[in-house]
């Protein structure tokens, strides 16, 4: 018998892959749909930074970052006072929200994983992460701007930072719970085996083994909040002056987009384009620095 | 048995401990005299209840939900289970080693001062530190890295790490729950020298599945076993056997620990 080594490769066992069988048509297809909703996905995001980087970005400039905005009417100016506010409403809404937050995870995973109350907060917590943000902005001004809680003042950066508190506090209480039901079981034990109590077991090696993931998460809602115009219209309002300390109002970058866009004046537009530029570069760093605590504190 | 112990020479002794999960019984009626600077064993086979009663001995079955424990366990003439006693302290007296390595994700060196730092040790730190790691027969490997991480070592190390940790706070009681489970036999055969090393200054409990182990390690051994009660329907685990490890292995009274300990079931 003669060996013939082409019918090898004709044989209908062939090994040799075929694109036109069936099969590998639908998974070539899928595959190409799967790319397409991918790139969808990511398209407003690469569209936003474009077209605010094409509408703001000619106007970045020293003057921008360090000026106060110019009174209607007239050219020039910055958004220097509104940077500034930003910064120090976000501050006071962190230095509320990361000790109750991750407090209260700290409660959730470490103390009453499954009591009836941990259930009750991990509950509300979620409904917490899914109330609209104008409504804590109508919260806080009904319980400290209207009510003048604060000294007797009514809108102030102090209003403004709790109502961005109450938008982070979710976040953070879920970020530390879920990190600190992460660290092994072993861990704990260990040090309740060499007679740690429990307050030192968490302090000392539960929270630090557990950091980066918390830090991470606290990064991800101190900028989200620092995007957060609704709750800040009705409780930090605004103020086209340098910030006049913590009880009087400030003017922040949402909100200044928010009044700027839509003034008929050329100037308080561009600035509008210009504010919206340093906001999305700076919630793109804080989302970087996120990442980089990420991987700086891996052990 | 354990009557031929005196009380000076008893560290530890249980009375009529039964330990229960919610409501699934796991042990019932242990009664047993750890002796002091000796190691004692604790065999049998798996879901017999050995690990529930080691973790009893410093209440590690606090961090437990739903375990409860009838009877008395007597450590130094004090009820461990005494309403006014604190568990924090009882395990500042009983440390405990774990059948998994769990270093803290922290330095060898931290591993070792974390224990001695929050009981309170004020004297040389680098000095406690190095003696830990020499009694766990460590120091050789580590003297030139205390400053990396726990988690560079190997399984074998890094248990010793465990029981240097452990070491440091200067503890009674030596608890260790299948210390060498996860380990190959050369670090065995290391951890079961340093327990001879340390039987000198400590008493030491050990649970073993390994029976060859317990033989070579413990001076008293007891052997749990399951059995069933005509009260219940799940079968409970319960001390079936308390001796000499000679006696246990060589001459057992029971037939149970016989035909365990010759390997014809468990």
């Amino acid at each position: 018998m003669a060996f013939v080594p082409s019918a090898v490769v004709s044989h209908p066992t062939s090994l040799r892959f075929q694109a036109s069988l069936p099969r590998n048509r639908w998974n070539a297809l899928l595959t190409a749909v799967a790319a397409v909703f991918s790139a969808i996905a990511v398209l407003p995001l690469v569209l936003v930074l474009g077209y605010v980087l094409f509408k703001g970005g000619s106007l970045i400039s020293a003057t921008l970052l360090t000026e106060l905005p110019p009174p209607p009417g007239l050219e020039g100016g910055g958004i220097g006072n509104a940077i500034l506010g930003t910064i120090v409403v976000t501050l006071v809404a962190s230095l509320i929200a990361i000790p109750v937050g991750v407090g209260g995870g700290v409660y959730l995973a470490e103390y009453s994983r499954s009591g009836w109350f941990a259930q009750f907060v991990r509950f509300g917590t979620n409904v917490l992460s899914g109330v609209p943000s104008i409504i804590c902005g109508v919260f806080i001004y009904g319980l400290i701007v209207s009510t003048r809680l604060f000294f007797g003042q009514s809108y102030s950066a102090m209003a403004g930072g709790v109502a961005l508190s109450v938008l982070m506090l979710p976040t953070v209480i879920k970020t530390t719970d879920e990190a600190l039901k992460l660290v092994p079981q072993e861990l704990r034990l260990g040090a309740m085996g060499l007679g740690a109590s429990q307050f030192v077991t968490i302090t000392r090696i539960t929270l630090p083994t557990a950091f980066t993931p918390i830090a991470t998460g606290v990064v991800l809602g101190i900028a989200r909040a620092a995007g957060e115009t609704a709750p800040l219209i009705f409780t930090a309002l605004f103020s086209p002056f340098w910030p006049e300390g913590l009880f009087n109002p400030i003017a922040t970058m949402s909100v200044l987009i928010f009044n700027f866009a839509i003034m008929p004046y050329e100037a308080q537009n561009a600035l509008a384009w210009a504010a919206s530029f340093v906001l999305v570069l700076m919630i793109l760093l804080a989302n970087l620095f996120a990442r980089w605590v990420a991987r700086f504190t891996r052990v | 048995m354990t009557a031929t112990l005196s009380a000076t020479q008893t560290c530890l002794s249980l009375e009529d401990v039964s330990i229960r999960y919610w409501n699934n019984e796991a042990v019932r009626g242990v009664h047993l005299g750890v002796p002091r600077h000796k190691v004692t064993a604790f065999i049998g086979p798996s879901g017999c209840g050995k690990s529930t009663v080691l973790r009893c001995l410093n209440r590690m079955n606090d961090l437990i939900e739903g375990c409860t424990l009838s009877g008395r366990v007597v450590f130094d003439g004090q009820d461990l289970y005494a309403k006014t006693v604190d568990p924090v302290e009882v395990r500042r007296r009983i440390g405990m080693v774990f059948q998994k390595p769990n270093p803290f994700p922290k330095s060898i060196y931290d591993n070792i001062a974390f224990g001695a730092r929050i009981n309170g040790y004020t004297g040389d730190m680098d000095e406690l530190v190095e003696r830990s790691l020499r009694k766990a027969a460590l120091w050789d490997e580590t003297k030139d890295k205390l400053s990396e991480s726990g988690y560079a070592l190997s399984g074998g190390q890094q248990q010793r790490l465990c029981i240097a940790r452990t070491i440091a706070i200067d503890p009674e009681v030596i608890l260790m729950d299948e210390p060498c489970s996860a380990l190959d036999p050369i670090s065995t055969l290391k951890i079961e020298e340093m327990i001879h090393e340390l039987k000198n200054s400590y008493t030491i409990v050990i649970v073993t599945h390994n029976m060859q182990q317990a033989v070579r390690v413990s001076d008293m051994t007891g052997f749990f076993n399951v059995n069933t009660f005509s009260d219940r329907d799940t079968k409970v685990g319960c001390l079936e056997e308390f001796a000499d490890t000679q006696t246990i292995f060589n001459s057992p009274q029971q037939k149970a620990t016989q035909d365990y300990v010759s390997g014809r079931f468990g």
